[in-house]
């Protein structure tokens, strides 16, 4: 440690010490979403209302289904990271720290079951 | 020394003090929006696994989310994601440093909630 400039101890972790990684994580998941959002919803929106056995065979090509699969595991994780930051702004302590991990687990639960189930489907 | 008036001190002018501004509206807009897409979400998920596990499960979930109630639901969600969506590329153009002067700021704020109307509408009408 001693051999490092202070200069080097510093750079990139900007004046709250962190969490300039929390603002990447952001900006690469949001340039990912500003793809995939509309791509999902296009391709949602054509199925959603349809009978079982047309939702099946949509979802067995691969187009509609990468879609689904990235659009909704990406997502999921853009939102454990937004929600991390909102709870971060409002609550302290023990809520803070108990509302971060529940939606933490929340968000990979979702998109595991998203993910199973679009492979189930695609398979 | 110990403070007498702990707690019953004036505070500094706080947010209801403040006229709203297209600046701080559209940034807790944001705000709110991705956080309450959340439930769109799980709706979503809980679609997909239903139609993943059996036609009846699927009839449940597909009942819920193409009822009136859903349809409501859906169509918030559509205004509330176009609206984050737009939102985000105005943050994305701001990290590039430009974009900040508070009378650009407003007028991307105004575009983009008048685009998410648009971008609703159209949605509705292409799909």
């Amino acid at each position: 440690m001693a051999f490092l400039t202070a200069r080097k101890r510093a750079e990139g972790l900007g004046s709250a010490g962190g969490a300039t990684e929390d603002h990447w994580n952001m900006t690469i998941s949001s340039v990912a979403l500003a793809i995939l959002t509309p791509l999902f919803i296009l391709s949602f929106g054509s199925i959603l209302g349809a009978p079982h056995a047309e939702v099946v065979a949509y979802y067995g090509r691969p187009y509609p289904a990468i879609v689904a699969a990235l659009f909704l595991a990406v997502g999921f994780m853009h939102f454990k990271n937004g929600v991390k930051v909102m709870i971060e702004d409002y609550v302290g302590g023990f809520a803070r720290k108990t509302w971060i991990i529940a939606m933490t687990c929340l968000s990979y639960a979702a998109a595991a079951v998203a993910l199973f189930a679009v492979a189930r489907l695609a398979l | 020394m110990a403070d007498v008036n702990r707690g019953n001190r004036p505070l500094s002018p706080h947010l209801t003090v403040y006229r709203p501004q297209w600046t701080s509206m559209t940034s807790i807009l944001t705000r709110i929006t991705g956080n309450a897409l959340l439930i769109t979400g799980l709706l979503i998920v809980w679609w997909f696994i239903a139609a993943a596990t059996s036609e009846s499960a699927f009839a449940a979930a597909d009942f819920v989310l193409t009822s009136w109630f859903g349809d409501l639901v859906m169509f918030l969600s559509l205004l509330g994601v176009w609206y984050h969506f737009l939102a985000g590329l105005r943050h994305l153009y701001w990290d590039t440093g430009r974009g900040l002067e508070i009378e650009t700021a407003e007028t991307l704020g105004k575009a983009a909630v008048i685009g998410a109307v648009v971008l609703t509408l159209l949605t509705i009408i292409i799909v």
